[in-house]
């Protein structure tokens, strides 16, 4: 059953992806005010779902479960550093389009706006953890530096989104749902706005699985790395 | 846990009034980053535009980094850690102590180069002085993040890149709230919702190096 879920999550995260190309491109209407690029609400929400909640939120559990001697595993540790590496691609992604849109809308490609500010912080933030792991040699002390820095990065979230927050703003408010709970987007667009939510979200547990993957394979090439050189000092007699 | 904060305390202030590195090498350093600021915004806008503030909290975050590369190069030197492990301090206050002795020399340092803001960026020292507890609290704040980010890098050979790299990100909430607190000070206005991001952190920091510190020092 698990490896038929597997060998379907590729298919699965493809066609969906396609559908949301295909009704945000040709199916859905331009939006009244903004007109085509009201389209980038398919893509844009739904790479910032997975960049800041998704993955993030992964790599932060990941991290805890490792720090917790109970839970502590390679795999955890393995599924922190594949997260945080997906999520820095995501950010990229995320502040990509969100500046797409920023710039007929706002008139700059970049605006000093909370979301915008704080999803980049993020993003150094990601690169700073993959700059940790890069620097310890030692796969204990990186594993633990790196799910202490994580934890510290997922508690620093919410500083700094309301620092931010409070500092300036400019950005939408909820297109979706309002304070209210009243839906905004209706009809076509509503569903095609939840299809590549979907999308997004299986292509996060797509390239999760592959990054984890790799994982592995590193690590058994640096172990067999390892042990090769041992055996030629031996054959040496060292 | 509070004996051995005061005494680490003690004993990085100590290597530091002995060595004398803040004083000759830290405090220089400020006091050229903020001319350095001055002279980048230009003869006009550094004395009127009212961004002293901002360079303020700027040049501090600057000799924060500085400052927690020095505190956590002491815990290298050859036997530290062994000794560390050797009497069975109390992780937690070894991170209390070592957060304490940088946060006073943060403050010795915001002494200073707040005066050279008040000279040189011609900030108003009647907003200096209102603005000095929130000063005083985001120096502290800063003093506990920077403390736990050196220690993840504590004994790796590029510390002194890796650092910038780590601690920045965690710097930039308290160098907004810090900047506004002092800004709405200059201007007469309300400081009160800007405290709460610098306590928040201040707790949040402490919290975390009192929970984490003994798995840094492990690892």
């Amino acid at each position: 059953m698990t490896r038929m879920l597997q060998r379907l999550l590729g298919p699965v995260t493809l066609a969906s992806l396609a559908l949301t190309a295909w009704l945000g491109l040709w199916v859905t209407p331009p939006d009244r005010v903004q007109g085509d690029l009201a389209r980038l609400v398919y893509v844009h929400p739904a790479l910032a779902w997975v960049a800041l909640y998704l993955s993030f939120g992964t790599a932060t559990i990941a991290s805890v479960l490792y720090l917790w001697p109970r839970t502590r595993s390679v795999t955890a540790d393995r599924v922190a550093v594949s997260a945080m590496e997906v999520s820095l691609v995501f950010i990229l992604l995320t502040l990509a389009t969100g500046s797409i849109w920023g710039r007929p809308t706002w008139g700059v490609w970049w605006a000093w706006d909370a979301r915008l500010t704080s999803t980049a912080i993020l993003g150094v933030f990601a690169l700073a953890y993959l700059a940790l792991r890069r620097a310890n040699d030692d796969p204990t002390q990186r594993a633990r530096r790196g799910a202490v820095f994580a934890i510290l990065t997922a508690i620093n979230v919410p500083i700094i989104h309301f620092s931010v927050l409070w500092w300036k703003t400019l950005h939408q408010g909820a297109s979706v749902l309002t304070s209210t709970g009243q839906l905004n987007v209706h009809g076509s667009m509503l569903w095609t706005m939840l299809i590549g939510f979907v999308g997004f979200t299986l292509l996060f547990f797509w390239l999760l699985r592959e990054r984890y993957r790799l994982e592995v394979k590193r690590d058994r090439l640096v172990a067999s790395t390892v042990d090769e050189a041992l055996a030629q000092r031996r054959r040496e007699g060292v | 846990m509070i004996r051995v904060a005061g005494r680490v305390a003690r004993k990085d202030l100590l290597i530091e009034w002995r060595s004398r590195v803040l004083l000759w090498q830290v405090v220089p350093f400020g006091a050229m980053a903020l001319l350095l600021a001055g002279l980048a915004l230009g003869p006009t806008r550094a004395g009127s535009s009212g961004a002293g503030p901002g360079l303020y909290y700027l040049v501090m975050v600057l000799v924060t980094l500085l400052a927690a590369q020095r505190s956590a190069q002491v815990e290298r030197a050859a036997g530290t850690r062994a000794s560390v492990a050797t009497l069975g301090l109390d992780p937690a206050g070894v991170f209390l102590g070592k957060a304490l002795a940088l946060c006073v020399e943060l403050w010795a340092i915001g002494l200073v180069l707040g005066a050279g803001t008040v000279l040189f960026l011609h900030t108003a020292l009647r907003a200096a002085l209102v603005a000095s507890p929130s000063i005083a609290a985001t120096l502290a704040a800063l003093a506990a993040a920077g403390t736990l980010y050196g220690a993840l890098t504590t004994g790796d050979g590029s510390a002194a890149t890796l650092l910038p790299v780590l601690a920045l990100p965690g710097f930039s909430p308290l160098l907004i709230a810090g900047e506004r607190s002092f800004s709405a000070a200059a201007a007469g206005g309300a400081t009160g919702s800007w405290w709460v991001i610098t306590l928040v952190a201040l707790v949040v920091y402490l919290a975390a190096g009192v929970v984490l510190y003994g798995v840094l020092e492990d690892a």
